[in-house]
């Protein structure tokens, strides 16, 4: 569906009896030396945007349907609950919900193309300007989370692969095993309660301590304090980030640890590692430069998979962790049935998500010589 | 070129794998792939071995460059025993000791440059600096009949054969003294490879280099090969001189082998030996003469005692009870 990725096949048989001056039709000097190997690549990742725009308006459907079927209506909660009845229908009517749903969401539509995302009911303030800090808030967690995630993960499961059925193998796996299955509220809490509340090391929650004066220019916390050169802030960050990460990170990092540990066990039997062997090649390296990088496409697969989920919000985490993300954000809009806040947050959510993993699959081609784009 | 001098010694060399089973994963048999060979390599000598698909001829190679740990036996090669070294030790050996391999095209790392793949057999062993590797590389490629901008162009973009060619400069690069060649020309078309065989003997020549050079097509091994061993079911049954082996065979499993050779003439008459039966399973050997079960000669003494592999004059070994009767 989603464009041609096409893998090559393993060789370009020739014909002629010395293959030796052929030239490979497919991608020759001449082509990787004008750099139009770079251009294809481009042409690609252009065609695969252009493809997201109906990707996109078939979600703000969904969304926009779901919205508006969920019961009670946003003028009544604006109002409270012993509003009068009349004073509600009447400001259903100045936002516009009495106008059939067609009307409304061509004009929401419309808004969106022109970069308006709507306003929300709530707080009055438009929607573009409000969404930025809890975005940032979200990004940084997630990114946090990720690091984590693939750290363990990948040496996690570099670590079974290499030692296969041994007592580090089974506990690497028990561990993963444990991270899949273990809900992530409880280790949030579990978390709290060890290392804030008993040992009293890290904080509990929030993202930086409230007492402290700190301006935030870019809404990234850590950028700011870097940018401002504030290092009492960028540690105060850190302690906060800690616990939410980990919680947030335990889930991707045994799904990580377990792709990896079955991908590298595939490639460490392959005969290119036991080339590299005979080569003379260390044990470390051949682990790491070899297989690693063979085994890398499920890795990244998951991993951008992963990352979607994390950057659409972590709704658990941040409420247990009160982190002022877009999982929260969107929570509290269901709430108060904010609908533009709703609408235009999954959007950006959704957006997100597609342009991850549109990265990803630009990405398999730097991983993989073998995979060219562009091909049917 | 060949002299009396012995480059690699083999002795005893047993390779057997663990069959295990049951809950608790206990041996309850095991493979014996390469079961008490012993033979030696001349400096400068192609030595080819030759055998059915599974009779451990590769595994004999691996076992050799300890790419399988043997299970015993002693691999001498220039007064060291290779099965003592530690890790270490043998991965810097490997600069003396490399191997071509079998399959072009599983056999060279997917994410790396023909120029990498190259290059790294000298970044690992400390050879020359970033210059003098990328001048080596270009000298590699052109020896073995590439050209110099294949450096940058990955694996997939090669034929088969310039492939195997690029796993021959890799194995050339360290300067070795023995090449391993396992199978290097059964996977690639026919009219490519001839000129594989030829570029090893041109190379073998250039460089000084011996080779054990395993296969099973019999006309390609007694095309480059100075002595030839015949093995079965794990064993080493025969070995002698090219013209000798092919011309008086002892063993009944040679000459069984060297009569299914193709004759490329439709007139000429030949006496097919055929023999009947299946190689016995190597989890369960049989008891004396591994060859027995279908050797056509079969006596009482073959199913007891299993035959020595001894000279039988002039370098002609061979382990069969019939030299003895």
């Amino acid at each position: 569906m989603c464009g041609g990725i096409a893998v090559r096949n393993a060789a370009v048989f020739s014909p002629c009896p010395d293959a030796s001056v052929l030239f490979d039709p497919v991608l020759d000097k001449e082509t990787v030396l004008n750099g139009k190997a770079g251009e294809i690549v481009i042409a690609y990742a252009i065609r695969r945007v252009l493809m997201l725009i109906p990707v996109l308006i078939g979600m703000s459907i969904i969304t926009f349907s779901i919205v508006h079927a969920i019961p009670g209506s946003p003028a009544q909660a604006i109002l409270g609950d012993r509003a009068n009845p009349e004073a509600v229908k009447q400001l259903n009517e100045s936002m516009g919900l009495n106008d059939p749903l067609y009307v409304q969401y061509f004009r929401y539509l419309g808004n969106v193309l022109q970069g308006d995302l709507g306003t929300s009911y709530k707080t009055g303030r438009p929607i573009l300007d409000e969404i930025g800090p809890y975005l940032a808030a979200t990004v940084e967690l997630a990114v946090m989370a990720m690091i984590i995630a693939v750290f363990f993960g990948v040496n996690l499961g570099i670590l079974s692969a290499w030692r296969q059925n041994s007592a580090i193998d089974y506990t690497s796996m028990v561990i993963a095993l444990i991270g899949v299955s273990m809900p992530i509220f409880w280790l949030g809490l579990l978390e709290q309660w060890v290392f804030a509340q008993e040992l009293g090391w890290l904080p509990s929650n929030g993202r930086i301590d409230p007492r402290m004066t700190f301006e935030s220019i870019t809404h990234f916390y850590f950028i700011d304090a870097l940018i401002q050169g504030d290092f009492y802030a960028l540690q105060d960050a850190f302690n906060h980030i800690w616990l939410p990460a980990i919680a947030l990170g335990t889930i991707p990092m045994a799904i990580i640890a377990r792709m990896t540990r079955s991908s590298m066990l595939e490639v460490m039997r392959s005969d290119y590692i036991r080339t590299a062997r005979a080569k003379g090649v260390g044990e470390v390296l051949i682990v790491y430069k070899h297989a690693l990088k063979n085994a890398f496409i499920p890795i990244l697969t998951v991993f951008g998979l992963q990352m979607g989920l994390l950057l659409g919000g972590a709704v658990l985490t941040e409420t247990i962790f009160s982190w002022p993300g877009i999982g929260r954000y969107l929570y509290d809009a269901i709430v108060s049935r904010d609908y533009p806040v709703i609408q235009s947050g999954i959007l950006v959510i959704a957006t997100i998500f597609v342009l991850i993993n549109l990265i990803v699959d630009l990405l398999y081609a730097y991983v993989d010589p073998r995979i060219q784009y562009g091909k049917e | 070129m060949t002299s009396s001098e012995t480059l690699l010694q083999v002795r005893n060399l047993k390779k057997y794998y663990p069959i295990r089973g049951g809950v608790f994963g206990r041996k309850i048999g095991e493979v014996k792939a390469v079961d008490d060979v012993s033979f030696a390599v001349k400096k400068g000598e192609t030595l080819g071995i030759v055998g059915e698909s599974g009779c451990g001829k590769s595994t004999t190679g691996r076992s050799i460059l300890r790419l399988e740990e043997p299970t015993a036996g002693e691999v001498e090669f220039e007064g060291a025993d290779l099965t003592k070294l530690s890790g270490e030790e043998m991965r810097r050996m490997r600069r003396e000791l490399q191997m071509v391999f079998q399959d072009p095209f599983a056999s060279l790392n997917p994410r790396q440059t023909a120029g990498s793949i190259i290059e790294e057999p000298l970044i690992v062993h400390g050879l020359g600096d970033a210059k003098e590797r990328k001048e080596k590389v270009k000298e590699l490629l052109s020896v073995v009949g590439l050209d110099s901008y294949h450096a940058g162009r990955y694996p997939h973009q090669f034929s088969g054969g310039q492939r195997q060619r690029i796993g021959i400069a890799r194995a050339l690069a360290v300067n070795p003294k023995l090449i391993v060649a396992d199978e290097p020309v059964s996977a690639l078309d026919v009219s490519i490879q001839s000129q594989v065989l030829n570029l090893l003997e041109d190379l073998q020549e250039t460089y000084d280099l011996t080779y054990l050079f395993i296969a099973h097509d019999l006309s390609v091994v007694r095309h480059i090969s100075d002595r030839v061993g015949v093995m079965y079911l794990g064993r080493m049954v025969e070995l002698a001189d090219r013209d000798e082996l092919y011309e008086h065979p002892i063993h009944p499993y040679t000459r069984a082998l060297l009569s299914a050779v193709p004759v490329p003439d439709p007139d000429a008459k030949r006496e097919r030996i055929i023999l009947t039966g299946d190689v016995p399973s190597p989890t369960n050997s049989p008891k004396g003469c591994a060859f027995h079960t279908r050797c056509p000669h079969v006596m009482d003494i073959c199913r007891e005692k299993r035959p020595e592999f001894k000279d039988q004059g002039s370098g002609h070994f061979a382990a069969c009870h019939l030299t003895e009767a």
